[in-house]
């Protein structure tokens, strides 16, 4: 007699357990992002930032190869199983048109979190409609082991820093310690390439493309060979300058802020962050946006737009700069109670946008799956003239054909600091 | 029967002929098709840039030196090991074993665990400073130092990919009858001329499995490369997954992969040529 009873038992139960299972999966809502990958960062949005929302929301993170392939897999077989992608503006921009669906309904809804006008629109991705919106803001910095600070040249302060000064600062550093102690995120999944459209070609040129073989970037180029000989050797094998930071064998170095930010909040006596240095055009810097979107076909576009309303709000915006340390797109004054570590990249972040001659660069529009190989044109000239020693004029002059090339290929049009242009960016 | 016995061997590979086909036979047809393709049509625009980028001739120059160099010191060294383990009376099994550990760690693993030896901050140059032989630590592993980073990515390889060589000439050594050897040694031939003239000979095929997989291997080395030199040292398997991740061009990741495999065909077409072996030489 018992043996019918607990069979019949299981099958309820597991009737229930799937029952259950299958009214959860209806209302889940799976957020796939190629930001906050590391655990403690994916932990804390889990576990603090998406509290609060209706529904269970799964937080997945994924390499941004990885989620470029699986975005245009699920396309391609007509099955999408993600509902809302986070993910950096260069990095959603391949997925334009084929992967991402218009999102212009979510404008009027998120129009009171006070997202300006001018990051609203770079969500649009050179198109006529929004394909994203923006979630959270970071940058790059500079930051040096409190060490170095005594070498720093006669007259020189480090939130007013030019590019002369850095080199003749790292030069001392050598002269004095023996040791090559500026670095350089040059590594295979270093940031490098944006230290040149960002930092060195604005700061040298005034421009990024249209610029790219003019005489002042010649002349930035030899500054750039000057600054690798006082740099440290192994900054072709790094990736992320926390690490070399912390184990003392980089005293100055320039990254994203995610990058340097574990050397900041392990050791925030230790060491100073300021913002990059100025060139003969100005204090050259770049943003760097994630954004929002939702997938073509989301099977739970309602959870989607509940997430992105969530992410958008200015407590859960302000939530994010003190757990995970990119900073609020929307106007919000950061709360005094930061981790000292995140306070250090909240300063220089300041500092940066606040500088007088800050000359702003910003995220390319229009590339689309060409990217990839936009990065490559910076990171081939640097290869070619610091690393091999070719001529730079000649480095130049066949780099840039390759860049028009790119240019007419995807025609794409300039941005800022480069002038408009009508049709796609001209090289000068 | 015999109508019994004939289907049965068909049955039995066709899981491994249906796995393969559908994992190996399709992405393979779709990534030549893929090298092949770009915009509309059939070209060679990929093979075009794949072979005027800046890193190709380092890459094919690099992988080849790698491989000169590596295979034939591992087929030298498991010579030797192999030869003394089956000497061995006592502990055999245990020196096999410690010999094979290699063999489980991953190449990744493999080329983490030298890089903590090799760079600034690691085993070596703590060893060499607390010996007094540098003032401070020396760089093994940079763009400025190709040399020995070539020499760190040799002795990683060797230290990594020998034992698969070693277990498969032990193999071999096994199949050849003592009496070959001892009739030998009776007749007045050195240790070596027994090497010489009866093992190696008898030891050509397992010889050429060896070789046709290292070599295989060797020209796709990519991890340990990676892992100790970044790209400071291109390789060809390294620039594919360059151009698919990095640089998101696709195609011309997929003509470097067709590339390898080329090379790959052609040296296993090579050995099998060279080391021919004849029925009548089999042991």
């Amino acid at each position: 007699m018992t043996h019918p009873v607990s069979r019949r038992a299981i099958a309820m139960a597991a009737a229930a357990f799937l029952g259950s299972f299958a009214a959860a999966q209806a209302q889940e809502t799976v957020f796939y992002s190629t930001q906050l990958r590391p655990i403690e960062e994916a932990s804390k949005v889990r576990d603090v930032l998406l509290k609060g929302i209706p529904g269970k929301v799964t937080y997945i993170v994924d390499e941004p190869p990885a989620f470029a392939v699986r975005m245009k897999a699920e396309t391609q077989a007509g099955k999408r199983t993600v509902d809302v992608v986070g993910a950096l503006h260069g990095e959603l921009q391949p997925h334009v048109p084929a992967d991402l669906q218009p999102i212009d309904d979510l404008v009027a809804k998120v129009a009171d979190r006070g997202i300006p006008a001018n990051l609203m629109d770079l969500g649009k991705l050179g198109t006529g409609q929004q394909q994203y919106i923006p979630w959270m803001q970071a940058t790059y910095v500079m930051v040096a082991s409190k060490q170095a600070l005594q070498y720093l040249p006669a007259g020189a302060d480090v939130n007013t820093l030019t590019y002369e000064q850095l080199l003749q600062w790292a030069k001392n550093v050598a002269d004095k310690t023996g040791q090559r102690r500026l670095g350089f995120p040059a590594g295979p999944t270093g940031l490098m390439s944006r230290f040149f459209q960002g930092y060195f070609y604005p700061s040298f040129t005034g421009g990024v493309v249209t610029t790219f073989k003019s005489a002042d970037a010649e002349a930035g180029w030899n500054t750039m060979k000057e600054l690798w000989a006082v740099s440290n050797p192994n900054s072709t094998n790094y990736n992320f300058m926390q690490e070399p930071l912390m184990a003392g064998e980089v005293w100055i170095a320039w990254d994203h802020i995610a990058r340097v930010k574990e050397a900041l909040t392990t050791q925030p006596d230790q060491f100073v962050a300021f913002p990059a240095p100025a060139g003969p055009k100005g204090r050259g810097y770049m943003p760097v946006i994630a954004g929002l979107a939702i997938p073509k076909d989301a099977p739970n576009r309602t959870g989607a737009v509940a997430v992105i309303e969530h992410m958008t709000k200015p407590e859960t915006q302000l939530l994010t700069a003190a757990e995970v340390g990119f900073f609020p797109v929307v106007k919000a004054d950061l709360p005094p109670n930061l981790p000292p570590g995140v306070k250090l990249l909240a300063g220089a972040v300041a500092a940066t946008q606040g500088a007088k001659d800050a000359l702003v660069s910003l995220l390319p529009v229009g590339l689309g799956a060409k990217g990839g190989e936009f990065n490559k044109v910076y990171t081939d000239a640097f290869q070619r003239i610091v690393l091999r020693n070719e001529p730079v004029k000649g480095v130049l002059e066949s780099q840039a054909k390759t860049l028009e090339a790119l240019m007419k290929d995807t025609n794409a049009p300039c941005w800022a600091p480069d002038k408009p242009s009508q049709g796609a960016c001209p090289v000068q | 029967m015999t109508a019994r016995t004939s289907w049965i061997p068909y049955a039995l590979i066709a899981p491994s002929v249906l796995f393969l086909g559908a994992l190996f036979i399709v992405p393979l047809v779709q990534t030549i098709w893929l090298s092949f393709s770009a915009g509309e049509g059939l070209s060679l625009v990929n093979y075009q840039r794949m072979a005027g980028d800046l890193n190709f001739g380092l890459a094919i120059r690099n992988t080849f030196l790698l491989t000169v160099v590596v295979v034939p010191l591992q087929v030298v060294l498991a010579l030797a090991m192999a030869t003394m383990v089956s000497k061995l009376e006592k502990g055999r099994d245990l020196v096999l074993w410690v010999l094979t550990i290699p063999l489980g760690v991953s190449d990744l693993a493999a080329g983490l665990a030298w890089l903590s030896l090799l760079q600034n901050t690691g085993y070596l140059n703590s060893a060499l400073y607390a010996l007094g032989l540098i003032p401070g630590p020396v760089g093994w592993l940079s763009q400025e130092t190709p040399w020995a980073l070539f020499f760190g990515i040799v002795l990683a390889e060797i230290w990594r990919a020998t034992a698969i060589v070693l277990v498969i000439l032990i193999a071999g050594l096994q199949l050849i009858p003592k009496e070959f050897s001892e009739a030998a040694e009776i007749f007045g031939a050195s240790p070596w001329t027994r090497f010489r003239r009866i093992t190696l000979p008898l030891l050509k095929p397992s010889l050429q499995s060896a070789l046709i997989l290292r070599t295989v291997l060797a020209f796709e080395v990519f991890a340990v490369v990676y892992a100790l030199g970044g790209r400071n040292f291109p390789v060809l398997a390294g620039e594919a997954y360059t151009w698919q991740n990095e640089n998101q061009n696709y195609g011309v990741a997929a003509a470097y992969a067709v590339l390898i495999m080329a090379i790959s065909l052609a040296a296993t077409a090579v050995y099998l040529r060279a080391l021919r072996t004849r029925p009548e030489q089999l042991p």
